[in-house]
């Protein structure tokens, strides 16, 4: 009796092995060695900075569809060359990008507030109730919204509750800009660090008492003045910097009554 | 009779005594009056004001901006101050046009009184009543006109008005169909002729027993009028809830009454579809009711639209405590505003002040999945499946679970035993889905 079983079941596997066997060649899709390559060079943090569904659609686009290589912002000049290398093309790398926080009110416990809110605790819903609690309609929420939605934990809160951007850790994804609901962070790029601390359009007495905080765009217009190749426009109160024009000199921050621009260079490490 | 009603629902305490007993009262012409641009559903209105102008009551001041849109008047008579941005009862800022009395109280010489008003032309009542500017007076807002406007293809055989008021606190409109009942039936008949509907129904919460006597006796030669009294529960006067129980007819999701031959008005908007008619007046007075245990005499008023929240309350004697929220609409749906410097709009059905032992904490907790919000969601909605898509921002997958025929009733709210902000976590979530929308 057992002899009957084992040569059916012999003959059986037999069988199939040969039907997997064929199905295997005939069936066979061919995947580009060099997917595989790229993807492991990418950092694999599936941030979508390069617009891609994750580093595997990203690997796909470049083989496939001649995506850009230059487009992941958390790889950086190292990654790029490695798939210049795979893809056997020129690098051309774009200057690294950080987020800067436009904005050093600290949300809920610094700025004076129009009422307590007492719902739920995230921008995009404090944004509902009359536009956020603070008393400046432009400042910052404080419910973290971006430091929740950071893949690389580049954000730290210091005791004043304000959101402090560690500059060796951001690697430009541009995840916090889209998740801040009142459009506080910008992606500036890293040896072009000066940066306006504020975007509140409000007239200089308004913008001061609103604000709990003394780094205040009052918009006397100043730095606009001083800059030597006038990078800083005034636009509505408000002092904008143009980045293709300014040469990091540092005037604008020597010069502002209220130290609300910071300007320095950082060492690329 | 049994009652009727439709499934799901709660039961909050109506809180009504503080305030049906007391008889509708003239609120004097403010000192100034703040009126919202965008007060209704659809494009905000245009103004045709400058500032500096003298306008007189009842004067157009801002014209209608598209087909879903109303014309806007000022309720007194003085100068244009200001026209920029205010708070408003909605809980945002948004573009107003402030009007300094003059105390001369002149009205335009449009006011007429035709007491023939039921045989004019359904074109000239249309006339009158979009030039009126009248809104629905339940909470929507939605133009009167639109409503009263059918497509050909979609006949209406039933106008239904709602006198439910099943939020708890209010009671304007159970005030006024006590003290205005042939008003409202005129209103009725006008809306009827309108879109030659051949019934006319009455729907009032069993709450309101004197309401219904009333109209019971009005009605009671009447082949195609009558009262539906309906059971005490919320959200009853929710637009497909109401037509439910009145006629047990189901509103397609994502479709409008008139899909299915209804259309149903406020009885406050009947009452400006009459006065529109008749008079030829403009919608520029609603009845609101200002009410709270904190309130020192709670009280119906029939207030000018634009008046100050904070004027209100003072005519009704301020109040016992301090002020902890004040909220715009009733307790269920209505929106917690931050300042009482806030104007009231067309749609302003009341104000509900609570004091600082009124509010109690509500810190999240985890779901416990004991599926309340689903007995009581009157959409027949997961609350708790949507609400856990929207915190793990899966705006898609909320859509799928059909986010958008969420009529914010609060229901699932009031029953979460955990207290989750069900409601603010979907209305949050709406934003969002709307957003993609617009990406497509």
């Amino acid at each position: 009796m057992i002899s009957i079983a084992i040569i059916v079941l012999g003959c059986l596997g037999i069988i199939f092995g040969i039907g997997l066997a064929v199905a295997s060649k005939k069936f066979h899709v061919k995947i580009d060695p060099k997917i595989e390559q790229i993807e492991k060079a990418l950092p694999s943090v599936n941030c979508g900075a390069c617009g891609f569904p994750g580093c595997a659609g990203f690997a796909e686009a470049i083989v496939h569809s001649d995506a850009e290589i230059n487009l992941c912002a958390p790889g950086g000049e190292e990654c790029v060359h490695e798939i210049a290398k795979i893809m056997g093309i020129k690098a051309s790398t774009k200057e690294r990008k950080i987020a800067v926080i436009q904005c050093q009110s600290g949300g809920i416990n610094n700025t004076f507030l129009k009422f307590e809110n007492t719902g739920i605790e995230t921008c995009q819903a404090a944004l509902i109730l009359s536009g956020g609690q603070n008393l400046c309609k432009y400042g910052c929420l404080g419910y973290n919204d971006c430091v929740r939605v950071c893949p690389f934990d580049a954000f730290a809160i210091d005791k004043n509750n304000m959101r402090i951007v560690d500059e060796n850790k951001c690697t430009g994804c541009g995840k916090c800009v889209d998740a801040c609901p009142k459009d506080l962070i910008q992606l500036i790029t890293i040896s072009k660090k000066v940066n306006i601390l504020c975007m509140s359009h409000d007239k200089g007495k308004m913008a001061k008492t609103s604000c709990g905080n003394e780094t205040v765009c009052i918009g006397c217009g100043i730095c606009a003045k001083k800059c030597p190749v006038s990078a800083i426009n005034m636009e509505d109160n408000l002092a904008v910097i143009d980045y293709e024009e300014c040469v990091v000199c540092g005037i604008c921050a020597d010069v502002c009554p209220t130290n609300a621009i910071i300007a320095k260079k950082i060492e690329e490490k | 009779m049994r009652s009727k009603t439709f499934r799901g629902g709660v039961h909050p305490h109506d809180n009504k005594h503080y305030s049906n007993e007391k008889p509708i009262e003239e609120f004097p012409a403010p000192k100034r009056v703040v009126i919202h641009l965008s007060q209704h559903i659809g494009a905000p209105s245009k103004p045709i004001v400058a500032v500096g102008d003298f306008v007189k009551k009842g004067q157009k001041i801002a014209e209608a901006n598209g087909f879903v849109s109303i014309p806007m008047h000022t309720p007194i008579s003085g100068k244009v101050v200001k026209i920029g941005d205010f708070p408003h009862p909605i809980g945002t800022v948004q573009q107003a046009i402030e009007i300094e009395n003059n105390g001369k109280n002149e009205w335009t010489d449009s006011i007429k009184d035709n007491e023939k008003f039921l045989q004019l032309s359904v074109d000239e009542m249309k006339n009158q009543i979009k030039n009126a500017g009248v809104c629905g007076m339940g909470g929507a807002g939605f133009p009167t006109i639109v409503k009263l406007s059918p497509p050909k293809e979609k006949p209406i055989d039933t106008a239904i008005l709602n006198g439910v008021e099943c939020e708890p606190f209010l009671t304007a409109d159970h005030r006024l169909m006590l003290e205005k009942p042939d008003e409202i039936i005129a209103g009725l008949r006008i809306i009827m002729k309108i879109l030659n509907a051949k019934s006319g129904i009455i729907g009032i919460e069993l709450n309101k027993k004197d309401a219904i006597k009333i109209f019971k006796n009005k009605l009671k030669n009447s082949k195609n009028m009558k009262v539906v009294p309906l059971k005490l529960r919320y959200p009853q006067g929710a637009e497909k809830q109401l037509i439910f129980a009145a006629t047990r007819r189901k509103v397609p999701a994502g479709g409008l009454p008139m899909d299915i031959g209804v259309v149903v008005q406020n009885v406050g908007t009947a009452l400006a579809i009459y006065e529109a008619v008749r008079y030829n007046r403009p919608c520029i007075k609603r009845i609101t009711t200002v009410t709270g245990e904190i309130v020192k005499s709670p009280k119906n008023l029939r207030v000018p639209i634009g008046t100050m929240i904070s004027d209100m309350i003072n005519y009704c004697d301020g109040t016992n405590k301090n002020i902890a929220k004040i909220i715009s609409g009733g307790p269920m749906m209505g929106f917690a505003i931050p300042t009482s410097e806030t104007p009231i709009t067309k749609t302003t059905s009341g104000i509900v002040l609570f004091g600082e032992d009124d509010i109690i904490d509500t810190t999240e907790q985890v779901c416990l999945r004991c599926g309340r919000c689903v007995d009581a969601c009157p959409m027949n909605l997961t609350p708790t499946f949507i609400v856990e898509n929207v915190k793990n921002q899966n705006y898609e997958e909320a859509k799928k679970v059909n986010i958008l025929d969420c009529m914010e009733c609060g229901s699932c709210s009031f029953v979460c035993p955990s207290h989750i902000q069900l409601i603010q976590w979907i209305k949050l979530g709406k934003l969002e889905v709307g957003k993609l929308k617009k990406k497509e």
